[in-house]
């Protein structure tokens, strides 16, 4: 027999095994990859563009001044994400709980 | 699979505007009716967009490639609501990102809602309605689900640039080669972790609003209730 548990929180458990597994795959190969810049996929696109020759035709109308300012910003969607699903689960499990004769 | 203001000439960006535009106008008209006659759903629509906003903004390291992207989290509501209100919801972030972060652009808007928003949930919801006919487990179908819209995000991205910046030598292919590097790869383990994610959420909402999902017609009310027995 599997403990309850186990059936219980299965895909809490996969989640977590792979996350820790991730984890480690990354830390292993931030050793083992020493020239890897772990830049953004989005940031080497552009420089491929560019490397072709080619110059933006526009610049954006505000850019964060650097890039403490920028993770801000990412992070207050981050932010923003987390507190409405946050507010909805916490709303959903209210409501079944006061429903459940005391 | 931002493409950054500027980046792509006018006449691409001209192009991609005219080919998302009839995908979000009817998006929008899906949405209102959506709003409108099941308003009980609003709140999933809410948490649906709202984890398009918490994915796309984590930028996570890819092991073996060596270098960063960020999930779309675009899985959960093209499952919920269908990709033409995933495609409003992903413009949404989309504009948020392109004025406030300097990340992505008003001009490469269309691009970037074609990749993020349409290409990727539409592949994704095809993906869920097969899985769904062979009766595949539905959690197993929500990770592909999410899994197939995040990836293929990419891939319609490093299509995009490959068409607009052809190598002189060799072409499409050759610099599709080398965005498909860029964009693609990287994505393959934040694809797979997204789709996790998304799969443990579904179960949430099975377990707190499983009555939706039955509107919703995601499951019907026995497999709800199955499922939310299969957990305890």
């Amino acid at each position: 027999m599997i403990p309850r548990f186990f059936i219980k929180y299965k895909l809490e458990i996969i989640f977590i095994v792979f996350i820790v597994a991730f984890a480690a795959l990354f830390l292993y190969e931030q050793n083992a990859q020493t020239q890897a810049k772990w830049e953004g996929s989005d940031d080497q696109g552009s420089a491929a563009i560019e490397a072709t020759g080619y110059t933006p035709w526009i610049q954006p109308l505000w850019t964060p001044p650097s890039s403490e300012v920028e993770s801000l910003l990412f992070s207050i969607q981050s932010g923003l994400g987390a507190f409405v699903i946050g507010y909805f689960f916490g709303f959903y499990r209210g409501k079944r709980d006061s429903a459940k004769p005391a | 699979m931002h493409i950054m203001e500027g980046y792509l000439p006018w006449q691409w960006c001209v192009f991609w505007y005219l080919v998302s535009a009839p995908f979000i106008i009817y998006g929008i008209y899906l949405l209102n009716r959506q709003v409108k006659e099941h308003r009980e759903t609003l709140s999933l629509l809410a948490v649906s967009g709202a984890f398009i906003f918490l994915l796309s903004s984590l930028k996570m390291p890819s092991p073996v490639v060596g270098s960063c992207s960020h999930p779309t989290g675009t899985g959960l509501s093209t499952v919920l609501f269908g990709p033409f209100i995933t495609c409003v919801l992903s413009v949404i972030v989309l504009i948020f990102q392109a004025l406030f972060m300097a990340h992505g652009g008003i001009t490469t808007l269309g691009a970037n809602d074609f990749s993020m928003g349409i290409a990727g949930p539409l592949l994704g919801y095809v993906v869920y309605r097969v899985a769904k006919a062979v009766k595949l487990n539905i959690f197993v179908n929500i990770f592909l689900v999410a899994f197939v819209a995040d990836l293929f995000t990419y891939v319609i991205t490093a299509i995009e640039l490959a068409a607009a910046f052809p190598a002189t030598h060799g072409g499409f292919l050759i610099s599709f080669e080398t965005f498909f590097a860029i964009y693609a790869v990287t994505q393959i383990p934040l694809a797979i972790v997204e789709g996790l994610l998304i799969a443990l959420v579904f179960k949430y909402i099975v377990q707190s609003r499983g009555d939706i999902l039955v509107k919703l017609k995601v499951l019907t009310p026995e497999q709800a209730t199955k499922i939310t027995e299969g957990f305890k």
